[in-house]
């Protein structure tokens, strides 16, 4: 069955959430609002003062338009949340989550992204690299609400998906198989099961991630990641998505399962050494002098 | 018993006075094959396109060429209401509704496999015995064709699920008809009957599949393993071989039952995987959508070769009046692999003209004592895996945290840098290898026993080996430089063909400058009249 309602998708989004292919090598593009991460190059003062006013009415303008993502209301509290965040995470946040040399400014990021990178273990980052890797979690589901209710006081940013956000029984399978592999394969792999990205950096598998992780993961866009904005990616579409990753990942595999998620480089691997090395050895039996 | 002997023996009389195959059944079963396991590897191939035209046949049975859009219904949960052409809904039939489909589809993907690996490693024994001599050269040229059909072959397979693996594959392919100059979009539109990805493509690469390119396999085999018969199969040195016998076992009842009984291995060794360990899930690559990719696309282990110098080349590319030659494409997927095929089909009469020997050659050279064809060999294969390798930079990257371009620049220095010195290495191991061999006839087997003499010295003990070890550590016959021709007659006029002949004595030098003359029978009676000491 498929939903009637991809009219109110933007022209370039047309086909089941398609987002421009070429978002592979660095993401959020037009569509999603600005994020200032970098600082401003000096520049003459009235060319920085001019791009000033225009951020300034950018910001504006997009706090008008996404009040449902701006509330600041994360079900955490943002009291405990502040000292937990300057016990460890202002040494690379800031003290305010400004920012600093060793890990970009918190400010309009969201309480999704801090449940999403805390709640997955890349935050708080042990070690810099080429990117910051999934690890085990170090807090309790307690204290990453708290810093997401603070982190949320610091700018509006994606609030934390709701209980009905990760509602699966109405989604739809098929049409999110197709999200997935418009929007998706092209970094993690048909099976979900990862890929590789440009200077060490890669896509990880999506296939343990808990439903909540991969609807924060959409909507915030960690790192290399696209940003997929509910402009994209309907909430209903991001829940089909979640629902194909599932029931796709829990299809059982027949026989040894793990060498198909990795394609045929995997496979001519496994027929060279194995089934190849076995006909040899059995060639060399079959050959040696009786004695 | 002798009723049924009786009976035998009418069967084969009615037979014989219609067909005349006494004689012919008489010359071939007492023919002799040598034993070697690496004579085997020839029949490692022959039985996996066996058992693909088996397996294949039972697949054309279910599979539907159409590419017919039809709304998938089947048991596949997640691809339930999908569109899709008929051939990809047919292939998905196969895997989860046609009893025993799914794993006739493993046996058929894994034998392809089988097959063009075994191609391969059979023709790598082939180059580094020598065995494309005089007079096997036309049958090296076979064996060639083999393998490019064996590519093609499976390739089209391959393309054929139409999933999205596939249609990315024919995708790239589609890109490298269209880099030919001049007549790319034309040999195009002639094979795809239209723009990309078109609806006749799928029919006609299966009839090509099913049909043409097995039925010249088939009868290429034949001629092929007609030919073995015909020149005697070829055998190692050893003692009592010569060049004008063949030591081994009769066709019947031995060898018969051994190659009879290694079908058996081979094919028990292909179900076995195929029941076991997965291969080319289709049904999670979904159908083929031009709009679409997918990381880890990769093509079969045969043609990563190809891919893998796509990879690694730099985006290059000329503009002429309006025209773009994709230098980028053209010369990773066309001219790289054609110069690498051409010189490896030509190699034998490359060789016979390095060494103007137009003799016969049964006895197979031991690689070591070729110690430049062994390093041109070794360089081949080493280029060939460098590119082979960097076709899955991108899973070599993930699988061990590297960087893909790291990777890639590696590749391709590597390119140009460890071909030469793997040359270079073979090259010399082959010369210590033949050193030691002529320390063993010399001196013995090493026995790691010390001994202390008389008068205090230490000595290792030796061990003599057997006439007939060192009957083949001396029998290959000495190779050296061919000699400069005449540069010039009395009237300094250079005769014809000079030049050619200077190259021709430049290329042999290089060939067989360095070598070690194995041990003759006065190094032996020296050594042995001066006490054995050295
Ligand atoms: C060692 C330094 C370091 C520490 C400690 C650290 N972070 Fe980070 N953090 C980083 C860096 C670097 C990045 C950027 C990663 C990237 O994009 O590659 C980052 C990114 C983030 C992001 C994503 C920002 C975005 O743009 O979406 C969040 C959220 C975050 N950190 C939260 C936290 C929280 C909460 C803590 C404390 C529990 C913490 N971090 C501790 C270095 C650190
Ligand atoms: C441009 C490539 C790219 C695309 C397209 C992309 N992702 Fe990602 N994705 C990434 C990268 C890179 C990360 C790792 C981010 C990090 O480590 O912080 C990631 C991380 C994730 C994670 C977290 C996995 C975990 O548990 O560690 C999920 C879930 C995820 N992506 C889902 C999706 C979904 C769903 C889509 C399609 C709607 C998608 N991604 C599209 C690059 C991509």
């Amino acid at each position: 069955m498929r939903p009637e309602d991809s009219s109110d998708l933007a022209p370039a989004t047309a086909a089941a959430g398609a987002v421009e292919p070429d978002a592979v090598e660095r993401a959020p593009a037009a569509a999603v609002p600005a994020r200032t991460r970098k600082p401003l190059r000096r520049r003459p003062l009235g060319a920085s003062l001019l791009l000033l006013v225009a951020l300034g009415l950018v910001g504006a303008v997009y706090s008008l338009f996404a009040p449902a993502n701006a509330d600041v209301d994360a079900p955490g509290s943002a009291q405990a949340g502040r000292e937990l965040f300057l016990a460890n995470c202002s040494s690379c946040h800031g003290t305010q989550g400004q920012g600093s040399s060793a890990g970009p400014t918190l400010v309009g990021v969201g309480a999704a992204s801090v449940e999403f990178q805390v709640g997955t273990g890349r935050m708080p980052l042990a070690q810099p690299g080429a990117q910051a890797p999934r690890d085990y979690v170090r807090f309790s589901d307690e204290e990453i609400a708290d810093m997401a209710a603070y982190v949320a006081t610091l700018g509006p940013g994606p609030s934390i998906p709701s209980d009905e956000d990760l509602d699966l029984s109405e989604a739809d399978v098929t049409r999110g198989g197709d999200i997935f592999r418009t929007n998706c394969t092209m970094c993690h792999n048909y099976a979900g099961s990862g890929g590789a990205l440009t200077e060490g950096k890669y896509a990880p598998s999506v296939n343990q991630t808990s439903p909540r992780h991969i609807y924060e993961a959409m909507l915030t866009g960690p790192q290399n990641m696209p940003v997929f904005a509910d402009s994209q990616l309907t909430p209903e579409m991001k829940r089909d998505v979640i629902a194909y990753i599932k029931t796709s990942s829990e299809h059982p595999s027949p026989g040894i399962t793990g060498l198909g998620a990795l394609g045929p480089s995997a496979e001519g691997l496994f027929g060279w050494v194995v089934a190849l090395g076995l006909l040899l050895a059995c060639a060399v039996w079959l050959t040696q002098k009786a004695k | 018993m002798s009723m049924l002997g009786d009976a035998a023996g009418g069967a084969g009389r009615y037979l014989d006075d219609r067909l005349g195959l006494a004689k012919v059944v008489r010359k071939n079963i007492r023919k002799v094959f040598p034993d070697h396991w690496s004579f085997m590897l020839g029949e490692i191939t022959l039985y996996s396109f066996i058992i693909l035209l088996l397996s294949g046949t039972f697949l054309t049975l279910f599979f539907d060429p159409s590419m017919t859009e039809t709304v998938y219904n089947g048991a596949y949960g997640p691809l339930r209401g999908e569109e899709m052409s008929r051939a990809y809904a047919s292939a998905l039939e196969i895997s989860f509704e046609v009893r025993g489909g799914l794993i006739m589809r493993h046996i058929h993907h894994w034998a392809a496999l089988i097959f063009i690996a075994g191609m391969v490693v059979h023709a790598f024994r082939t180059f580094f015995t020598g065995a494309f001599r005089k007079p096997r050269e036309i049958n090296w040229l076979l064996g060639v064709a083999l393998l490019v059909l064996g590519l093609l072959e499976g390739f089209m397979g391959y393309s054929l699920p139409d999933d999205l693996l596939s249609g990315t594959g024919l995708r790239i392919a589609e890109g490298v008809i269209l880099s030919i100059p001049l007549v790319g979009s034309y040999i195009l539109m002639f094979f795809f009957g239209g723009e990309f990805p078109g609806v006749d493509l799928i029919p006609r690469m299966y009839m090509v599949h099913i049909l043409l390119v097995p039925g010249l396999i088939l009868a290429l085999i034949a001629a092929h393993v007609g030919l073995v018969t015909y020149h005697k199969h070829t055998q190692y040195p050893g003692a009592g071989r010569t060049e004008k016998n063949v030591v081994g076992y009769p066709l019947l009842p031995v060898y018969a039952a051994k190659a009879g009984g290694f079908f058996f291995v081979v094919f028990g060794v292909i179900c076995g995987i195929a029941a076991l360990v997965p291969i080319n899930p289709i049904w999670q690559y979904g159908p083929y959508d031009p709009s679409e990719v997918t990381a880890g696309s990769q093509p079969d282990w045969y043609i990563g070769f190809l891919e893998g110098s796509l990879r690694l080349m730099p985006n290059w590319e000329i503009e002429f009046w309006g025209n773009t030659l994709s230098l980028n494409v053209l010369i990773p997927s066309l001219v790289v692999p054609g110069i690498m095929f051409t010189i490896f089909a030509l190699y034998p009469f490359i060789e016979a003209w390095v060494t103007g020997d137009k003799r016969e050659h049964h006895i197979l050279d031991r690689p070591r004592n070729q110690p430049v064809r062994t390093g041109l060999g070794v360089m081949f294969i080493t280029s060939y895996t460098i590119l082979w390798i960097a076709g899955g930079n991108d899973i070599i990257a993930i699988t061990f945290g590297l960087s893909i371009n790291a990777i890639t620049w590696f590749m391709r220095i590597a390119f140009f840098v460890l071909p030469p010195l793997a040359f270079w290495v073979t090259k010399r191991a082959c010369l210590g290898l033949q050193h030691r061999d002529k320390d063993k006839v010399l001196h013995g087997r090493e026995t790691g026993i010390l001994m202390q003499l008389p008068h205090g010295e230490f000595i290792e003990v030796h061990e003599p080996i057997t006439p007939e070890e060192r009957w083949r550590l001396t029998s290959q016959e000495i190779q050296r430089p061919a000699a400069l021709p005449a540069s010039a007659d009395g009237n300094g006029v250079a005769p014809r063909g000079a030049l050619a002949g200077k190259l021709r004595s430049k290329v042999s030098r290089w060939y067989f400058e360095d070598r070690v003359e194995p041990a003759t029978p006065a190094d032996v009676h020296e050594l042995e009249s001066s006490g054995g000491h050295h």
